[in-house]
C-alpha cells in the first residue's frame, strides 16, 4: 500500500519525524518528494507508536515542516538487477548517473542481503595470482576472501587497487567470466576519475559496475553505497556464475557517516565516538564475501581504508582487522624510500593462505619459503633497531648479513614496481635467492631437505639481479 | 486482549500496557513469529529483545507468549551437529531455505523423524530421582548418549517401552511423583539456557587438560574444570590456538562457540573436524563436536545468547560424566552485543559504554566451569577456554580486565610474536596459570618427579633473557660476558626449539607430555653440559659451530611422535659434539 503525506513533525540533522503514520514497517524505504525536484529517499531506522524515525539519505536541505510529501513505498530498500549492471555507473544510493537511462530490472534484490549459513559456505581454497610478490608470496589472496588494505593519506593505495584489477588472474584458468564492482565512499573526485581512467585503460570498463559516492555527496548515501554495491556483487556472483573483486574505497569515510548518524540519533557512543555497533555493521558488510556451496561464482572484497594518523589501533583498522582474514599494511617509511608496493610485510596477514597454498595450489614449499622470510625478515628489525642505537659497523657478522639481507628483500622482493608482474615460480624462485645470501644456520625454518634442494648462495646474485632487471 | 508492537528500535521492541509477560520469558514477535526475549518490565512498558532482524516489522503486530523461559532442547542429536545462537540447527535452516538465512519460522532443534537405537536402564516400579540416567544410545561412533531423568521429577516409573528404536519426541517412561502426578519422560528435555544446571557438588581440580600444546602444558597448564582467555588483537592466532585446542585436548566433548566471529572459520571448523581423524579413538572428530555459530552478521542478540546456549549444551554432557570444553570465541563480541542492547535501551554506562553490570556477567559465565559430582553420582568437568579481542590490542580495556578476575590460566597473545610468525604467540613474560601448584602432584605422578623442576627452570631461563636483552638492546650482545652469551643462546633454543610449536607439521602439531617432558630434559641437559664448556673458557661461539643447538632446536621435528625414546640418545650427542671442541 503506498500513501502519501503532507508535512513533516520534526527535522534534526539527516533525521526527519513523522508523526500519525498508520501503515509503516521498520526500515522500510519512503519517497520525500519537495515541489518537483526528484524525490529523496529515505529509510525508517525507528518507530515509537504512530511516529516514525526517517533517516534521508539525500540530505534535509531545503526541507521544511510544510513542503514535503512522504510515500511510503511498504518495502524495504531494493536493488534493480540484472547483467547489464556491468559497465554502468551508479550514485551511492543506485541510481545511474551515467544518462544510459534505468536498468531493466531482471530482480530486484533488499541491499541489506541476509547472513550466509555457515553450512552453506564453500571454504574458500583457490588462490588469485595477483603477480605481486609481497603479496603471492606472502600474503596470499584467495578467491572468496575479504582482505583490506590499511593506508594512509598520500599512500599509493589507489595504485595497489588498480595493479591488482589489472594483473589478477581470477578466472582465467577455468575460462569463466569475472567482472569488478566498485564501490567508491566520501572519495575525492579525482580518485574516482583515477580509477575510472584506469579500468578503461586495462580494458576492463565492460566489465566494471560502479557505485560512487563523491566527498561531496550526502553523507548518509554512504551508508547505503557499499550495501548496493554488495548486492550487485553478489547478484553477478550467485545468479550470473561470474567471479566478483569487489573494491571498496574508503572505508574510513563510510565509518563516519555511521557516526555522524548515530550521534544525530543521539545514541551512546562507543569509542571515539563511533557507535557500539560499528563491528556488527562493519561485519554485516565485510562477510558477505565469500563463496556459496553449489554455486559457480566468488565474491572476492578488496577494502582500502585510510587510518587516520596512521594508527592502526584506531577503531576503523581495528574492528576491520577483527572481522576481515587479514590485512595489507602500507608503510610509509618504506613508501619514503621510494618503494612501490610500500606493504609492510610484517604488519600484513592473509588467513586463508595456509590452506590456498602450498602443493596443488601453488608449490610445495611456498608455505616454508614463506614462513622462512617472514621470520628473516623479522630478525632485520632488529638488527636495524640495534643498529640504530651501537652503529651499524658494531654489529655481529651474522646482523650485518641481515641488514644487507633486509636492504635487498625490500627493494627487490617488495618493491617490483608498478609494471612489474612476477609469477608464483619467479616469486618463490627470488625468495630463494634472497634466503640464500643469509648463512644455513639461520634458516631455522625449513627442513634439511628442501635446504638441500634450494639453498644455492652462487647463483643468489644473479637470480636478484635479473629480477632487478626483469622489473625496471 | 491481544499484546501488540508499540515501538522499535533495531533488534529492541516494546509493548505498552501490560502485565502479561514474566520476565526472561521466550515470546513470539509479529506475523512471522520472531523469536524474542523480555528483557524489562515495568509499568508503562515491556521490552523485548528479537533474535532475528527486524526488518519489515509493524508496529500493532501481535507478540505471542510461550510461557517458559528460552530454553535449550537436549537430547541426542546434538553432536555432529551446527547450530545457531538459539540453537536452531543451520543444516536443517540450509535445507529449507536455501544458503541465506531469513528470519521467522522456527524449525525444531533436534532432528524428530531420526530414531535412535536406545537401551532402557530402569524397569517398571523402580524408583527414580532427578539426573538419574534412565536411558542410553549411541549418539555418534564416539559418544554414548545418556539420557537422565529431568531435573524436578522424581518417583516411581509406572510405565516404560521396551528397548528399540525411538524418537526424540516418543514418551519412552512415565514416572508417578508422591502427588500423584504422572512424568512423561522423551529422549528430549528443555533447560533455560541462562540458569546453570544443578550437580550434587563441586570437586577439587587435580588433572590438567593436556592439549599437546606444549606453552600450555608445560608452561601455563589449564586444569580440567578449570577456566582461561586468550586475549590477543587481530592476527595474533586467538582462532588458530582455539582450533588447536579443541582438536587435541583430551577432552570428551568439545562445544566450539563461534560468537560473532567470521562465517568461513566455522565452515572451516566443519569441514577440517569432518575430515581429520582422532589418533585417540580413529573416529573423525566430528564426531565429539558440536558447533554453535553466530557470526558477526548474524543478529546481535541472539549473538548475547549463543554463549548461554554453548555452556547449556555443555553441562548437559558433563551431567553424563564427560569431560566436557567449551571454546568461546570470542567473548568480546559477546562483551559488545551486551553494550548494544544496553545501549538501545538507554543503560546509563559505565566503563567504554559497556553496561555496569559486564563484570556479573563475566563471572557468571565462567563459573559455570568445573569438575563436579553429577546428580547421578558420576565425575564430569566443564573447562572454559575464552578467546578475547581487546581493541587496539591494549590489554587495559574492560573486558580483559574483569575477564582476568575469573580466570586462572592467562595466555597473553603478543602481536610482535604473531608477527614474526611465533606460534603460538603466548608471551610468556604476561601470561600466567594458577593451576600449577594443583597440578603439580599429577605431573610429578604420571610423567616424573623432576617435571616441576625442569618446568621451574625453563621458565626462569626465559626470565633471565628478558632481562638481559635489556641491556643488549642499549649496548649490543659482544660486551655480555660468557655466562649470559650461553644464556641467551639457550633461551633461544627454548624459544624456537619448545615453545614455537608447528600446527601444520605432522609431527609437531601434537606433542604429548612424555615427548614434553623428554624435550625439557635434552634442553636442561644442553645447557648444563655447555655451562661446564663455558667455565673451562670455552667461548660460547665455539660451541655454536658444533651445530649441536641447530640441532636441539630441530629435535621437534626430527624425533617423531612413534619413537620418542630417541630423545634419550640426545644427552650422548651432545657430549660427542662437545668434545669435538678443541
Amino acid at each position: 500500500m503506498t500513501v502519501s503525506l503532507l508535512g513533516l513533525d520534526d527535522i534534526k540533522g539527516s533525521l526527519v519525524v513523522l508523526d500519525d503514520v498508520d501503515y509503516v514497517s521498520n526500515e522500510e524505504i519512503v519517497e520525500i518528494q519537495i515541489s518537483d525536484d526528484a524525490p529523496r529517499i529515505g529509510r525508517v531506522v525507528q518507530i515509537v507508536g504512530k511516529k516514525a524515525i526517517i533517516q534521508v539519505f539525500d540530505g534535509t536541505a531545503g526541507m521544511s515542516l510544510s513542503n514535503t510529501k512522504t510515500k511510503f513505498t511498504g518495502k524495504p530498500m531494493e536493488l534493480a538487477l540484472s547483467r547489464e549492471i556491468l559497465g554502468r555507473t551508479f550514485n551511492g544510493s543506485g541510481k545511474p548517473i551515467d544518462e544510459l537511462g534505468e536498468v531493466y530490472a531482471e530482480k530486484f534484490s533488499d541491499i541489506n542481503g541476509a547472513p550466509l549459513n555457515p553450512v552453506s559456505r564453500e571454504y574458500p581454497r583457490n588462490y588469485i595470482n595477483t603477480g605481486i610478490s609481497a603479496i603471492d608470496g606472502l600474503n596470499t589472496l584467495i578467491r572468496g576472501q575479504k582482505l583490506p588494505i590499511f593506508s594512509g593519506s598520500g599512500l599509493p593505495h589507489d595504485k595497489l587497487a588498480v595493479q591488482i584489477v589489472r594483473q589478477a588472474q581470477i578466472a582465467e584458468e577455468e575460462n569463466k567470466e569475472f567482472g569488478i564492482v566498485f564501490g567508491a565512499m566520501g572519495v575525492k573526485n579525482d580518485v574516482a576519475e583515477y580509477f575510472k581512467k584506469s579500468f578503461d585503460e586495462t580494458g576492463v570498463m565492460e566489465k566494471v559496475c560502479m557505485f560512487i559516492n563523491l566527498s561531496n555527496d550526502p553523507i548518509i548515501e554512504r551508508i547505503i553505497t557499499p550495501r548496493c554495491a554488495l548486492t550487485a556483487a553478489e547478484y553477478l556472483a550467485y545468479e550470473c556464475g561470474m567471479h566478483i573483486l569487489v573494491i571498496l574505497t574508503d572505508m574510513t569515510s563510510y565509518c563516519e557517516a555511521l557516526r555522524e548518524f548515530s550521534s544525530s540519533k543521539g545514541e551512546i557512543p562507543g569509542r571515539k565516538g563511533y557507535p557500539g555497533y560499528l563491528y556488527s555493521d562493519l561485519a554485516s558488510l565485510y562477510e558477505r564475501a565469500g563463496i556459496v556451496k553449489g554455486k559457480q561464482g566468488s565474491v572476492t572484497q578488496i577494502p582500502i581504508l585510510t587510518m587516520p594518523n596512521d594508527d592502526i589501533t584506531h577503531p576503523v583498522p581495528d574492528l576491520t582487522g577483527y572481522i576481515t582474514e587479514g590485512q595489507i599494511v602500507l608503510d610509509r617509511d618504506l613508501h619514503m624510500n621510494n618503494i612501490y608496493p610500500p606493504i609492510n610485510i610484517l604488519a600484513s596477514l592473509s588467513r586463508l593462505m595456509k590452506d590456498g597454498i602450498g602443493e596443488g595450489y601453488t608449490r610445495k614449499d611456498h608455505k616454508d619459503v614463506a614462513n622462512q622470510l617472514f621470520s628473516s625478515y623479522a630478525k632485520v628489525i632488529e638488527a636495524r633497531s640495534l643498529a640504530s642505537v651501537i652503529g651499524e659497523d658494531e654489529l655481529s657478522a651474522l646482523d650485518k648479513k641481515y641488514i644487507e639481507f633486509g636492504r635487498k628483500f625490500e627493494s627487490v622482493f617488495v618493491g617490483q614496481g608498478f609494471g612489474a608482474k612476477r609469477t608464483i615460480n619467479e616469486t618463490l624462485n627470488l625468495s630463494w635467492a634472497l634466503l640464500s645470501t643469509l648463512p644455513i644456520s639461520a634458516l631455522d625454518r625449513l627442513d634439511t631437505a628442501l635446504i638441500k634442494e634450494n639453498y644455492d648462495p652462487i647463483h643468489a646474485e644473479h637470480t636478484i639481479e635479473l629480477a632487478l632487471k626483469g622489473d625496471k | 486482549m491481544k499484546n501488540v508492537i508499540y515501538s522499535i528500535n533495531g533488534p529492541i521492541v516494546t509493548v505498552k500496557n501490560t502485565k502479561d509477560f514474566g520476565m526472561l520469558e521466550m515470546v513470539y514477535v509479529g506475523e512471522k513469529e520472531l523469536l524474542g526475549e523480555v528483557i524489562s518490565i515495568n509499568d508503562n512498558e515491556t521490552t523485548i529483545q528479537v533474535y532475528e532482524s527486524t526488518t519489515g516489522l509493524k508496529p500493532n503486530e501481535e507478540v505471542k507468549k510461550s510461557n517458559s523461559l528460552l530454553s535449550a532442547t537436549l537430547g541426542p542429536g546434538i553432536l555432529e551437529n551446527i547450530f545457531d545462537g538459539i540453537e536452531r540447527p543451520l543444516g536443517d535452516i540450509a535445507k529449507s531455505q536455501g544458503a541465506f538465512i531469513n528470519a521467522g519460522k522456527t524449525i525444531p532443534a533436534l532432528d524428530e523423524n531420526k530414531k535412535w537405537n536406545v537401551t532402557l536402564k530402569v524397569k517398571l516400579n523402580d524408583v527414580v530421582k532427578q539426573g538419574q540416567i534412565f536411558a542410553i544410545c549411541p549418539e555418534t561412533k564416539l559418544i554414548e548418549h545418556r539420557s537422565m531423568i529431568p531435573y524436578g521429577v522424581n518417583g516411581k516409573v509406572v510405565k516404560v517401552v521396551e528397548n528399540g528404536m525411538y524418537t526424540v519426541c516418543e514418551t519412552l517412561i512415565e514416572v508417578e511423583d508422591e502427588k500423584g502426578i504422572i512424568h512423561e519422560v522423551k529422549l528430549a528435555q528443555k533447560w533455560p539456557i541462562r540458569n546453570p544446571r544443578p550437580v550434587n557438588h563441586r570437586k577439587s581440580i587435580s588433572a590438567p587438560l593436556i592439549t599437546g600444546q606444549r606453552v600450555i602444558d608445560t608452561v601455563f597448564p589449564i586444569a580440567k574444570g578449570g577456566a582461561a582467555a586468550i586475549p590477543g588483537g587481530f592476527g595474533a592466532g586467538k582462532t588458530m590456538l582455539q582450533h588447536q585446542i579443541a582438536k587435541w585436548c583430551d577432552a570428551d566433548i568439545i562445544i566450539y562457540v563461534g560468537c560473532g566471529e567470521r562465517g568461513n572459520e566455522m565452515t572451516q571448523v566443519l569441514e577440517e573436524f569432518a575430515e581429520l581423524i582422532d589418533p585417540k579413538s580413529n573416529v573423525p572428530l566430528i564426531s565429539r563436536t558440536c558447533l554453535i555459530a553466530n557470526t558477526s552478521n548474524m543478529p546481535v542478540a541472539a549473538r548475547e545468547a549463543s554463549i548461554y546456549t554453548g555452556c547449556t549444551l555443555a553441562e548437559y554432557y558433563r551431567d553424563m560424566g564427560y569431560h566436557v570444553a567449551i571454546m568461546a570465541d570470542s567473548t568480546s563480541r559477546w562483551a559488545e552485543a551486551l553494550r548494544e542492547i544496553s545501549g538501545r535501551l538507554e543503560e546509563m554506562p559505565a566503563e567504554e559504554g559497556y553496561p555496569a553490570y559486564l563484570p556479573s556477567r563475566i563471572a557468571q559465565f565462567y563459573e559455570r566451569s568445573g569438575y563436579v559430582e553429577t546428580l547421578s553420582g558420576l565425575e564430569g568437568s566443564l573447562t572454559i577456554i575464552g578467546a578475547v579481542s581487546p581493541q587496539g590490542g591494549d590489554f587495559s580495556e574492560p573486558v580483559t580486565q574483569n575477564t582476568k578476575r575469573f580466570i586462572r590460566s592467562f595466555w597473553a597473545l603478543d602481536k610482535s610474536l604473531a608477527y614474526t610468525r611465533h606460534y603460538p604467540s603466548v608471551n610468556w613474560n604476561l601470561s600466567y596459570s594458577e593451576y600449577i601448584d594443583d597440578l603439580s602432584r599429577y605431573y610429578e605422578k604420571n610423567i616424573a618427579m623432576d617435571f616441576m623442576k625442569l618446568q621451574a627452570e625453563i621458565i626462569s631461563i626465559l626470565h633471565e633473557e628478558t632481562k638481559l636483552m635489556e641491556i643488549v638492546k642499549l649496548i649490543g650482545s659482544d660486551v655480555l660476558p660468557e655466562e649470559q652469551k650461553l644464556l641467551l643462546e639457550i633461551a633461544r633454543v627454548v624459544r624456537i626449539g619448545f615453545l614455537q610449536q608447528n600446527s601444520f607439521h605432522v609431527e609437531d602439531t601434537y606433542v604429548s607430555l612424555e615427548k614434553q617432558y623428554k624435550m625439557l630434559k635434552v634442553i636442561s641437559y644442553l645447557f648444563k653440559a655447555s655451562k661446564q664448556y663455558v667455565s673451562k673458557r670455552v667461548p660460547v661461539s665455539l660451541i655454536l659451530k658444533t651445530g649441536i643447538f641447530e640441532d636441539v632446536i630441530k629435535m621437534k621435528y626430527d624425533v617423531k611422535n612413534n619413537e620418542i625414546e630417541l630423545l634419550d640418545g640426545y644427552n650422548n650427542k651432545i657430549d660427542l659434539a662437545l668434545a669435538t671442541i678443541e
